[in-house]
């Protein structure tokens, strides 16, 4: 009996609820409203964005005015939920506000590598020969550099802010999703699949609808959702190295670097936005795996 | 042109199906400059016809270019030389739409029942595709998805929403014949369906096919390497070589008198299930010549124990023997009427008894 009923379990989540007709993206969207772990990450999320949304109407100081005389007070001060920065602004307001670059930094650049890597390595996988070659080569050149550094060497040669940071992680996600787009595309191309879908007498944009998409976004979306975390982590690091937001901006990865010389003046309150900036990726982290469990049908 | 009486022969009947001179060159590219270094001859002159309700075996080893058969006939790929012709109609579609129309009538069963199913497509979506390209609403699509399932012996209800993974080979091969026949078609292409399925699951698969073959009046081109296989389904069998056809008849005729050496071979390397019968050695030893560069003459002369001078001179044409219907492309039946005189080297034993028994 309670046997029998696992079995019932198992088979709805391969297959979905029972005698409902489904497409692909459907099963991907029921599947994922059942596993909690990743709508946790998804909630955790979608608070951290409502928050850097709202922040001026949620956050309780403004977060660029701050009094010399509240320098660094303590988590659970009166007024200063969170405390204060090393010049005495409030460190919940900042946090929050902090939140819109460091997100933008985050996910901004993701989209448009996803955008133009996806599109790039579609184009090399379809086309192969002489544009697979001239693609993909051109790729290998981003390869030769750590992208750690290349991400430093483009945006200290543009300069800093947020715009040029966006830009720099851009170029750097780019090649990475490219790769991996051209080798599921070359991949789905020579299934035999795809050949019975052309028997069919179905059209390259049909083929292309029905049989391709599915097949070849899946693994690149995956792969691009982890790299939002990769993001994130990458542009505080370029604000903490001074080439990202430039002060008085609040930016998490800006104030961890001008709060880490309070570390031993007041522990935590360093500590928050170095927090703020593990959840984030985290929960992207996350929600990747979530996604790239859902989108395979063979789990 | 001695190939010119097989084409006479041709016109003057109205079969579903008929293809002459077929030819289809594949450029081998090489080098720094990325050059055609060489061409793989893969179907070279090839004629024959099928008639209404029949089934026509296809058969020869692998790399004789029968899966390129199979795809030139459904029009998947382009041919460099020839004509095919479907129900009297050239079948060369120029159009998308003449293209589709076409595929109405042919349609095609792939080898590799794991690849040639979209793993992110379940069982009724895969088979509902083919209807909704022609045009069907969703959900007739799916209705007559649901009814060819049946048909195929899959309970649409407990299969339909099932993804390929979750299916056994001969379950996804019975999808795939679904998703062949969910147009309707009046041809149907079966390229090597059985070959990586178990000994049961094929004999399984096998009577499927009769069946639906009664029950829809279909015609079948069954392409196989297995004699058995071929044995058992067809009404006439066409024997291919390195792109050329060797011998075709009546599947009779070809497997208790087969003419060809290389038929003679073929049928005489299938194991026996009489121990007596066991063969000391393969009748035929080594692999098939390169199809980039094919032996010169006659194909087979470089394996063949009956090669003559003539052979690696000419290529043999493939007639008629006597008015048996009966088709081979061997100098040894040159003169048409009597039956091969001793071979000009010693056969193995096996070989020599099989060589016996087709006089």
């Amino acid at each position: 009996m309670a046997e029998s009923a696992i079995i019932h379990v198992t088979q709805e989540l391969l297959e979905g609820p029972a005698g409902t007709p489904m497409s692909y993206w459907q099963l991907v969207w029921w599947r994922l409203r059942r596993d909690t772990v990743t709508l946790t990450a998804a909630a955790v999320i979608l608070c951290i964005v409502l928050s850097a949304l709202l922040a001026p109407s949620l956050a309780p100081h403004k977060p660029f005015e701050g009094s010399i005389r509240k320098r660094l007070a303590p988590i659970g001060t009166a007024g200063h939920l969170l405390g204060t920065d090393e010049q005495g602004r409030d460190m919940l307001s900042r946090l929050l506000f902090g939140g819109r670059l460091s997100l933008l930094a985050g996910v901004v650049p993701v989209c448009i590598a996803l955008l133009a890597g996806s599109t790039l390595g579609i184009v090399a996988g379809f086309m192969g020969r002489g544009v697979n070659m001239l693609i993909m080569r051109s790729m290998d050149i981003f390869y030769a550099f750590p992208s750690v550094l290349l991400a430093i060497a483009i945006s200290g040669a543009l300069g800093a802010g947020v715009g040029n940071t966006i830009i720099a992680l851009s170029i750097v996600f780019t090649p990475p999703i490219t790769r991996i787009a051209e080798s599921v595309t070359t991949q789905v191309r020579g299934w035999e699949f795809m050949e019975a879908a052309r028997a069919s007498g179905a059209g390259t944009g049909a083929i292309i609808r029905h049989h391709m998409i599915a097949n070849v976004l899946a693994p690149i979306f995956v792969y691009a959702s982890t790299l939002v975390s990769v993001s994130v982590i990458l542009a505080s690091g370029l604000s903490f190295l001074g080439l990202g937001a430039s002060p008085p901006n609040p930016e998490w990865g800006l104030m961890l670097n001008t709060l880490r010389q309070s570390i031993y003046v007041n522990t935590w309150v360093p500590i928050l936005p170095g927090m703020m900036i593990f959840l984030t990726s985290m929960a992207f982290n996350l929600l990747s795996d979530g996604l790239r469990d859902a989108m395979d049908v063979r789990l | 042109m001695s190939g010119s009486k097989v084409v006479q022969d041709m016109e003057q009947s109205t079969s579903l199906l008929s293809v002459k001179n077929l030819r289809k060159y594949f450029p081998v590219r090489g080098g720094l400059l990325h050059t055609v270094q060489a061409y793989v001859k893969a179907v070279d002159g090839v004629s024959f016809e099928v008639q209404h309700g029949e089934i026509l075996g296809i058969v020869g080893e692998s790399g004789c270019g029968k899966s390129t058969l199979a795809r030139l006939i459904q029009c998947l790929i382009e041919p460099d030389a020839g004509e095919i012709r479907f129900a009297g109609q050239p079948a060369m579609p120029t159009s998308a739409s003449a293209f589709k129309a076409f595929c109405r009538q042919v349609q095609m069963v792939f080898q590799d029942p794991y690849s040639s199913l979209n793993p992110r497509m379940n069982i009724e979506a895969a088979v509902a595709f083919n209807a909704i390209v022609h045009g069907n609403s969703r959900t007739t699509a799916r209705n007559k998805a649901w009814e060819v399932l049946r048909k195929v012996g899959l309970r649409p209800e407990q299969f339909g929403r099932r993804y390929p993974h979750e299916l056994s080979g001969g379950q996804r091969q019975r999808v795939n014949i679904a998703r062949a026949l969910v147009l309707d078609p009046t041809l149907v292409i079966l390229d090597e369906p059985v070959s990586s399925l178990d000994k049961s699951v094929q004999a399984q698969v096998l009577n499927l096919l009769q069946t639906l073959k009664h029950d829809l009046g279909l015609t079948y081109v069954f392409i196989s390497h297995d004699l058995h296989v071929i044995e058992y389904l067809s009404d006439r069998v066409l024997v291919m070589y390195l792109g050329q056809i060797m011998e075709m008849g009546s599947t009779e005729q070809v497997s208790t008198a087969p003419l060809h050496p290389y038929t003679q071979a073929l049928f005489a390397s299938t194991p026996s299930m009489n121990p007596d019968e066991r063969l000391d050695r393969p009748p035929l030893m080594g692999d098939p010549p390169n199809p980039m560069h094919p032996p010169s003459g006659c194909r087979f002369r470089t394996r063949c124990p009956h090669a003559m001078e003539q052979c690696a001179a000419t290529s043999p044409p493939l007639l008629q023997v006597g008015s048996t219907g009966q088709y081979v492309a061997c100098y040894l039946y040159s003169d048409q009427t009597a039956p091969p005189g001793p071979p000009l080297h010693p056969l193995s034993s096996a070989g020599e008894e099989i060589y016996r028994m087709s006089q």
